[in-house]
């Protein structure tokens, strides 16, 4: 028997940048916001006071910040023909829990988009033909465009106090030798200029110039000096301590919906963030075309009806999906059809590292870093080349963004080394702090193998199915690693090491969940301009259920080049920008179907 | 490391603690400007074998101990690079986190059915927790070192102990309950944790895992040094604010 709540008018699921975001937006349009964060309550104190959260064993070895996988995960298997497993234990993504989502422990490279990826079917039919895109492959448009994004984009950059060099503000170039020439232009300059350039960023700066590739400095939700956002919310200057990702920033430096967003919402007495409060699902009138809340379980397990005209779907991408397949909003996905929605273009991120090793002369120091500073290229990215004669679809920035390289599991040796004894320990000591680690961090490509559905054999800590992935590497992501891998090879051979590792995707190379790959996953619950095609419309509002709005990377028909937090902020100012001049106006389908 | 240098350097620590508070609340710098560290050339080399404190295991039982010392010692072997696991502490760390949450797999999905034979990709797929893998595991490695030599792991030879260690991670050796190259990789996991975590969980004892490789421990404070390609000079300091 569930205790029912006071209605509200918004209730927000999941605590994150994507939910904060929407909580300040709808509060500032005079809305009731109830926050349900399944999570534990988390803030700068203690979660990141220094010295204690100095602690590499107690934050990323044992997973201090991320995802109870003991109360749910997700099944996993590499195709349909498979039983898959449960993804028991945390390695190859991390998702977060409790207040700030992953925002309070993300490293905070904050990119844009690239125009061209927001129209990725439409440009690469139009440049390359529709013979080009491989069959199965079912990348789509966003149905949205960064001219009409970039307002928001710059929004989201003065709340998190972004560091970077513009290559172009309003049509004029001022970013040369610091900027990024590929990058769209800008309707304003960073809040901070670039983060400094760690001994590993120059080393890959130089090499990339001397081979005519264009370096940029990464953009940095890590302070390169003291800021006030737009809201209000104090930020300190980053040191480069080196504990961002799996971290709370001790110093107040890197943007987090703790540090940029709550302190204002605070303020507001018609904002109330409840957490421990776990979603089961979205409650939906009879002929399942209107949401009336949701049903969440407490701290002490009671189940609780919170009654709501607006629901927010804004968990983290694959939660999302799961909440729309078990609250019934949309139609699954069938791979066998190719129709439905809900759980189709499910996509990740296709990431290659290499490893130069130095002499004991050059000292690169990997202790120091900050999560998102660094130096990158983007001449392989989004479509900045030819790929006419290549024969894959995507690109990838490539990047040194050395974060602080921790020794319990960061300590790299050349490949032929023992994993352990007198020859390992020596290896160890003349390593660590005379290597460069550089990625590719690669787009990622939606096909119709890989997707999201309701796991028929296991259950979640409340009794329910947990969310089965279905998904393998394609073709076309090893060709894209292995053309990357060579591009970047010639970047690590400019350093001029003594040695260089890491090696791309083979055939036959399966997702293999025991690895960190990266934490950006995308797609599932995708926005469009066709609702047979997608589960949302451009405002992430479901086609099906119109008073759902599901922001996050959930949207993203397919996977971007650069890191995704940026492309989910601005995409949830743009929604609630919708949402606050026109829905509320006249609650109803924003786009008609 | 002596009881009383801990002491002392708890005291020190408290000291520092007082300046320290204020600074970190006005979001200048950390622990590491502050102390203002001793350049690593004036700083006293240690004189000799370290020797981890003396410690009585409460999750292990002897024979047990006896076999994670044994093996932990050859894992991170002290050499004329340093001190080894044994000198650092990590048969106290890992009888330590047989205390905590992690022994249990608290944080772990361990709804059935199981499926062991699952592609390797798809991940972890025993029924067993650390507290598990280590009792049946160490059960089964005394077993085989029996059978192949008559004597328990410990009481062979380097070179035997060596030989053995490599069967289990190549999974070679065949075990009973648990297998080999499973208990071997938490073993290798835990040690190398033990060896290089911070001093508060019991290991890495006199921060001899972070001098080793020139990892500065909890100073976080870079600042000056983020564009500078030379030597860091500063010896570590740990979480209650011990030098090394």
């Amino acid at each position: 028997m569930a205790n029912q709540m006071k209605k509200v008018d918004a209730v927000i699921v999941g605590f994150g940048w994507a939910g904060s975001i929407m909580a300040k937006e709808l509060t500032e349009a005079g809305l009731n916001v109830v926050a349900l964060e399944r999570g534990p309550h988390r803030d700068t104190y203690p979660d990141g006071a220094y010295p204690q959260v100095i602690d590499e064993l107690t934050y990323n070895i044992r997973k201090k910040l991320f995802q109870d996988l003991s109360k749910s995960t997700v099944t996993i298997r590499h195709n349909s023909a498979q039983t898959a497993q449960p993804y028991r234990q945390l390695a190859a993504f991390l998702p977060g829990t409790g207040t700030g989502g992953a925002g309070l422990h993300w490293s905070g490279v904050h990119f844009r988009v690239d125009p061209i990826e927001l129209r990725m079917r439409s440009h690469y039919e139009e440049r390359y033909g529709k013979k080009f895109i491989p069959e199965g492959m079912t990348i789509q448009d966003f149905g949205v465009t960064y001219d009409e994004l970039e307002p928001f984009f710059d929004k989201a950059e003065k709340v998190f106090g972004t560091s970077g060099s513009e290559w172009s503000v309003k049509g004029k170039v001022i970013g040369q030798g610091k900027g990024n020439p590929f990058a769209p232009d800008r309707s304003d300059k960073f809040p901070l200029p670039a983060q400094k350039r760690t001994f590993s960023a120059q080393l890959f700066a130089q090499a990339a110039q001397s081979i005519g590739l264009h370096p940029y400095d990464l953009p940095s939700a890590n302070t390169s000096g003291p800021y006030t956002n737009t809201y209000g919310a104090q930020m300190g200057p980053c040191n480069f301590c080196g504990y961002c990702s799996g971290y709370a920033c001790y110093m107040y430096s890197k943007a987090s919906p703790n540090v940029n967003v709550l302190p204002s919402l605070r303020q507001e007495a018609k904002f109330e963030l409840r957490e421990n409060a776990n979603v089961l699902r979205v409650n939906l009138t009879d002929d399942k075309k209107r949401a009336t809340g949701v049903t969440y379980v407490d701290a002490l397990g009671r189940q609780i009806e919170q009654p709501a005209d607006l629901v927010i779907l804004s968990a983290f991408q694959f939660h999302n999906v799961h909440l729309m397949l078990l609250s019934g909003i949309g139609k699954p996905y069938d791979p066998v059809t190719n129709e439905g929605t809900v759980g189709r273009n499910f996509a990740y991120q296709n990431i290659s590292t290499i490893k130069a090793f130095f002499d004991k002369d050059v000292f690169t120091n990997n202790f120091i870093g900050a999560g998102g500073a660094g130096v990158g290229v983007d001449d392989f990215n989004a479509d900045n080349f030819d790929h006419g004669k290549y024969g894959f679809v995507g690109g990838s920035p490539m990047w040194v963004n050395q974060a602080g390289v921790k020794p319990i599991s960061g300590l790299p040796t050349p490949p032929g080394t023992p994993t352990w004894g007198s020859q390992w320990k020596a290896s160890v000591a003349d390593h660590y702090t005379h290597h460069v680690s550089m990625d590719a961090h690669g787009a990622h490509q939606s096909y119709r193998n890989n997707y999201l559905d309701l796991d028929p054999n296991y259950k979640d800590a409340f009794g329910q199915p947990l969310l089965r992935m279905t998904f393998d590497w394609q073709e076309n992501d090893i060709k894209m690693s292995q053309f990357m891998h060579g591009q970047m090879h010639k970047i690590a051979e400019a350093m001029n090491p003594k040695l260089i590792s890491g090696a791309p995707k083979m055939p036959g190379t399966h997702f293999d969940t025991t690895v960190y790959q990266t934490t950006h996953m995308n797609g599932g619950a995708i926005m469009g301009e066709d609702p047979k095609t997608s589960a949302i419309n451009r405002y992430l509002q479901s086609w099906d259920v119109p008073n759902v709005f599901v922001p996050g990377a959930s949207a993203f028909p397919q996977g971007l080049g650069y890191n995704p937090t940026g492309m989910v902020a601005a995409l949830t100012y743009w929604s609630a920008k919708a949402i606050r001049e026109q829905y509320l106006k006249n609650p109803g389908p924003l786009v008609q179907a | 490391m002596s009881e009383e240098t801990i002491r002392n350097s708890r005291r020190d620590f408290l000291l520092k603690t007082i300046t320290l508070a204020p600074a970190v609340a006005i979001g200048s710098t950390g622990l590491g400007a502050l102390t203002a560290p001793t350049p690593a050339a004036a700083a006293p080399e240690p004189a000799g074998p370290q020797k981890a404190r003396d410690y009585q295991p409460t999750w292990f039982t002897p024979e047990e101990y006896a076999l994670v010392k044994a093996a932990v010692a050859r894992l991170i072997p002290a050499d004329d690079r340093g001190p080894g696991a044994l000198e650092a502490g990590v048969p106290e760390y890992i009888d330590r986190q047989m205390n905590t949450p992690y022994a249990t797999g608290a944080n772990w999905y361990m709804q059935g059915p199981f499926h062991p034979d699952a592609d390797k990709e798809l991940g972890y797929q025993y029924p067993l927790i650390p507290r598990d893998i280590y009792r049946l595991g160490l059960a089964d490695a005394d077993t085989f070192a029996k059978a192949q030599h008559g004597k328990v792991f410990a009481e062979l030879n380097h070179d035997q102990q060596d030989a053995l260690l490599q069967a289990f991670e190549a999974g070679k050796a065949e075990f009973k309950q648990v297998p080999a190259k499973v208990f071997f990789s938490f073993l290798l996991q835990n040690t190398r944790e033990g060896f290089f975590s911070d001093p508060i969980h019991g290991g890495n004892q006199g921060m001899v895992g972070w001098k080793l490789i020139g990892f500065p421990g909890a100073r976080a404070d870079f600042m000056d040094w983020v564009e500078r390609g030379e030597r860091y000079p500063f010896p570590p300091v740990s979480i209650r604010g011990e030098r090394a």
